[in-house]
C-alpha cells in the first residue's frame, strides 16, 4: 500500500539529462525505482545508460506517458524554467508531479498551483523545494537517501528535508511505509492534511510522525484536521522556537511574522489536537516509539 | 526584500499607479534644490523600514526651500523606533485631502493563491482595522493565471463598499497596482492610503512593496534596490559566499545541512544552553546539502568571525552526501583556514550521523586536532557546545 508512491509506479524524470537529475536517476534506480524515460526535447530519441539501465528519453512528459505509462514525474528543473515544466506535466494530466527544484518564484509556485486547479486537480503536485517521497523497498522518487532506513509501519509527513533523513534515521529499525518532504516554500503543492489524510486510510501505516516549522499556518490547520479525523496515533515536531521574527531562515517559507506562524503556537495547537510533540527530534522518536510498544 | 517608500514609489509610478512627485536625498543642502523643483513647497519624509514615522516627528511639511533644509536637517540622523534614518524623500505637496482609503494585494499562504484587500477606512494601522471592524476590510481571493483586470479590480471595489464618485478611478489603480505587483515579482504591495482628493484626484501617497528574492534571475534592477548599507558585516560577507546565514545574539556558532536541520539545531543548543549559563545560538548558516571542503571552511570562516562565538557546532547529517566526505571537509577546511592565517582559536564540536557516519567520524578522530571534539548524538552535542561557550564567556 503505503501513499502517493508503490512498486507500481512508474516514474518519468523531467530534467534527468543534467548534472543533478543525472545524479539522482542513477541513486533512485538504485533504490528499485522504476524509471521509465526522461524528458529533454533537444534529447528526444536518444537513451541515456545508469550502470546497464537505459533509459529513453523523450521530447514531452506527453509523449513519455503514451510510450510507457508513466504515472509519476520527478523534476529537477531549474528554477527559470520549472513553471513551465510543471505546467507541461500537468496538460499531460500525470498523476502526481514531484517537484525538487528550490528557488522558484512564489509568482510561479503560486500560477502552476491554481493552473492544477482550474485543470481539474488531475495532477499531485508535491514541493517545490522538497526532497520527495520514498516509499522504502519499492520506491524513491526524489532525492531522499534510500538507505537510511527499511520498510515498516510509521508515515512521515515533513516540511524539511534533513529533518526527514533525520527522523527515518533516528527510527530506522522500526521502518516506514511511506516519508513524504512536502517541501519549505510558501506555496506547496500538497499538505500536511493531504498526507495526513492519506496516512490515515493506509492500513499499512500505524503511526504518523509529522514535522512542521516556522511560518504560515499549516501546522495549526492540520492540528484541526487531525482532531477531527486522525484515529492513528500522531508524533510531531516543530522546527524554529529561537527564530526571531522577521528573519527567513533558510527556507523562503519559514518566517515569523508578527505573532503569526510562530513554532510555539503551532506546538500548542498540535498538542491540543492530542498529538504528542517533542522538543528535540530524538525525544520526538522516543515518543513514537513509546506509542508503538504500546 | 522590503522596500523603502520611495522605492515602491519609483515602481508605482513605472507601473502607471497615480503618485506625487518625490526624490529621495541624503544631505539637507540637497533639500532645497528639490523643493525648488516642486514649485518651492514640499512634504519631508523619513525613510524608515518601520511604521508610525508620522507620530515620532518623522514626516514635516516645508513651506519654502529653506524651511525644507531645516526639517531635514531635522530629521536625517533621526532614530525611528531604532531605525536611524540616513535618507528622506522630497515629495509633492499633496492637493487638500478629501478621503483616505486602503489597497493591497499579497500572498494568502493558506488558501495558495493571491489575496486584495480593500477598505474605505485607509490612513490607520490596517490590522487595527482588521481586528475592530474586519467588515470593513473586503478580502477578495485573486487567481493567479486569471489575474487582475477591470472587472475583477470592480469587483473588489464593489465588495469593499467604495462610493460610487470614486469607484471606477479606484478600481483602474487597482489594476495597476496587480501589474506592479505581477511585472516587480512582488510578495506584497500596499497603498496605505490611497486618497481622494478634493480635487477630484485618486493618489498613492504612501506605499509598501516587498520583493520575492526567488525572482532575482528574472529582475536584474532588484539588485540595486538592496540596502547594502543596513546588513550586518557578517550577513554581508555570508551573502558574498552564497551562504545561507543569519546572525543571532548568542555565543554558540552553528553549521548545519539543511534548513530545517538547522533551525532544529538552534533550539536544540538554546535548550542545552539552559543548563549552562543561559548561552544561546550566534547564528543560523545551512551550508545545503553538499558540504563540500570548500563551503565548509567558507561556513567556519564567518563563523570563526563573529566576536561572540565562544564554541562551534558543526551538526551535519549524511544523506546523499556521505559522512566521510564531510568529515574530509572539516578537516581540509581547517588546514585550508591555518594555510590562509587564520587558525582556529575556538572549540569545534562536531557531530556526524547518517551515511558513512563510522567511517567520518574515525577520519575526524585520526586527525585528531586538538580544539575538535566529537560528540555522536544531537542532542548530546548541542549540550557539550554550550558547556564550551558557557566557560569561555
Amino acid at each position: 500500500m503505503a501513499i502517493f508512491l508503490n512498486k507500481d509506479s512508474k516514474v518519468i524524470v523531467q530534467g534527468m539529462t543534467g548534472a543533478t537529475g543525472m545524479k539522482h536517476t542513477k541513486l533512485m534506480l538504485g533504490d528499485g525505482t522504476n524509471i521509465v524515460g526522461g524528458v529533454n526535447p533537444r534529447k528526444a530519441g536518444t537513451k541515456v545508460d545508469f550502470d546497464g539501465t537505459e533509459v529513453p528519453v523523450f521530447g514531452t512528459v506527453k509523449e513519455a506517458m503514451e510510450a510507457t505509462g508513466a504515472n509519476v514525474s520527478v523534476l529537477f528543473v531549474p528554477p527559470a524554467f520549472s513553471k513551465a515544466a510543471v505546467v507541461e506535466a500537468i496538460d499531460a494530466e500525470i498523476p502526481l508531479a514531484v517537484v525538487i527544484t528550490e528557488g522558484i518564484a512564489v509568482h510561479d509556485s503560486a500560477a502552476f498551483y491554481a493552473y492544477a486547479k482550474s485543470k481539474g486537480d488531475k495532477t499531485r503536485i508535491i514541493g517545490p523545494n522538497c526532497p520527495g517521497l520514498i516509499t522504502p523497498g519499492q520506491s524513491n522518487a526524489g532525492i531522499i537517501p534510500g538507505d537510511i532506513t527499511k520498510p515498516g509501519r510509521i508515515g512521515l509527513v515533513s516540511k524539511s528535508g534533513t529533518l526527514t533523513y533525520q527522523m527515518m534515521y533516528e527510527l530506522r529499525d522500526i521502518g516506514f511505509s511511506s516519508a513524504v518532504g512536502i517541501g519549505g516554500d510558501p506555496v506547496i503543492g500538497t499538505t500536511h492534511i493531504d498526507a495526513l489524510a492519506a496516512f490515515e486510510a493506509d492500513p499499512e501505516t500505524d503511526l504518523i510522525v509529522m514535522i512542521g516549522e516556522i511560518g504560515g499556518d499549516a501546522e495549526e490547520r492540520a492540528a484541526d484536521f487531525i482532531k477531527a479525523n486522525v484515529t492513528k496515533p500522531v508524533v510531531g515536531y516543530v522546527a524554529g522556537f529561537t527564530a526571531p521574527e522577521g528573519k527567513t531562515m533558510g527556507h523562503a517559507g519559514a518566517i515569523v511574522s508578527g505573532s503569526s506562524g510562530t513554532a510555539a503556537a503551532k506546538k500548542e495547537a498540535l498538542e491540543a489536537a492530542g498529538v504528542k510533540v517533542g522538543k528535540t527530534p530524538t525525544e520526538t522518536a522516543k515518543l513514537a516509539r513509546a506509542i508503538l510498544a504500546g | 526584500m522590503d522596500l523603502f517608500e520611495y522605492q515602491a514609489r519609483d515602481l508605482f509610478a513605472k507601473h502607471g499607479v497615480p503618485v506625487l512627485a518625490g526624490e529621495v536625498i541624503d544631505t539637507p543642502e540637497a533639500a532645497r534644490e528639490a523643493t525648488e523643483r516642486l514649485g518651492g513647497k514640499s512634504v519631508v519624509k523619513a525613510q524608515v523600514k518601520v511604521g508610525g514615522r508620522g507620530k515620532a516627528g518623522g514626516v514635516k511639511l516645508a513651506a519654502d526651500p529653506d524651511e525644507a533644509v531645516a526639517r531635514a536637517t531635522d530629521i536625517l540622523g533621526m532614530d525611528i523606533k531604532g531605525h536611524t534614518v540616513h535618507k528622506v524623500m522630497i515629495a509633492e505637496l499633496s492637493p487638500e485631502i478629501e478621503a483616505e482609503y486602503y489597497v493591497s494585494y499579497l500572498l494568502d499562504r493558506t488558501n495558495r493563491t493571491f489575496l486584495a484587500m480593500a477598505s474605505v477606512q485607509g490612513g490607520m494601522d490596517i490590522e487595527e482595522v482588521a481586528e475592530k471592524t474586519p467588515e470593513a476590510l473586503a478580502k477578495v481571493p485573486v487567481n493567479a493565471v486569471e489575474g487582475v483586470t477591470i472587472e475583477k479590480a470592480r469587483e473588489i471595489v464593489a465588495q469593499a463598499k467604495f462610493p460610487a464618485d470614486v469607484a471606477e478611478g479606484v478600481a483602474e489603480a487597482m489594476v495597476t497596482l496587480w501589474d506592479t505587483f505581477v511585472a516587480e515579482d512582488a510578495l506584497l504591495v500596499e497603498v496605505n492610503p490611497l486618497v481622494k482628493t478634493t480635487d477630484g484626484r485618486i493618489l498613492a501617497l504612501d506605499g509598501k512593496v516587498s520583493l520575492d528574492e526567488n525572482a532575482d534571475f528574472r529582475q536584474p534592477d532588484h539588485e540595486a534596490l538592496e540596502d547594502k548599507d543596513a546588513a550586518n558585516p557578517l550577513e554581508a560577507a555570508a551573502k558574498a559566499k552564497n551562504l545561507n546565514y543569519v546572525k543571532l545574539d548568542g555565543e554558540v556558532g552553528i553549521i548545519g545541512n539543511g534548513a530545517g536541520l538547522v533551525m532544529s539545531t538552534l533550539d536544540v543548543v538554546a535548550y542545552a544552553g539552559e543548563n549552562h549559563g543561559d548561552v544561546k545560538p550566534a547564528n543560523f548558516l545551512d551550508i545545503g546539502g553538499g558540504a563540500s571542503a570548500e563551503v565548509m571552511a567558507n561556513g567556519l570562516e564567518i563563523i570563526l568571525g563573529d566576536p561572540d562565538v565562544k564554541s562551534v557546532f558543526v551538526n551535519v547529517f549524511g544523506g546523499i552526501t556521505a559522512c566521510d566526505e564531510v568529515a574530509n571537509g572539516i578537516v581540509q577546511a581547517l588546514e585550508l583556514l591555518k594555510s590562509k592565517g587564520e587558525e582556529v582559536t575556538k572549540p569545534l564540536v562536531v557531530r556526524l550521523d547518517g551515511n558513512n557516519a563510522e567511517l567520518g567520524r574515525k577520519i575526524l578522530s585520526d586527525a585528531n586536532h586538538p580544539l575538535v571534539q566529537r560528540v555522536d548524538t544531537m542532542d548530546g552535542a548541542a549540550d557539550k557546545a554550550a558547556e564550551l561557550a558557557a566557560a569561555a564567556k
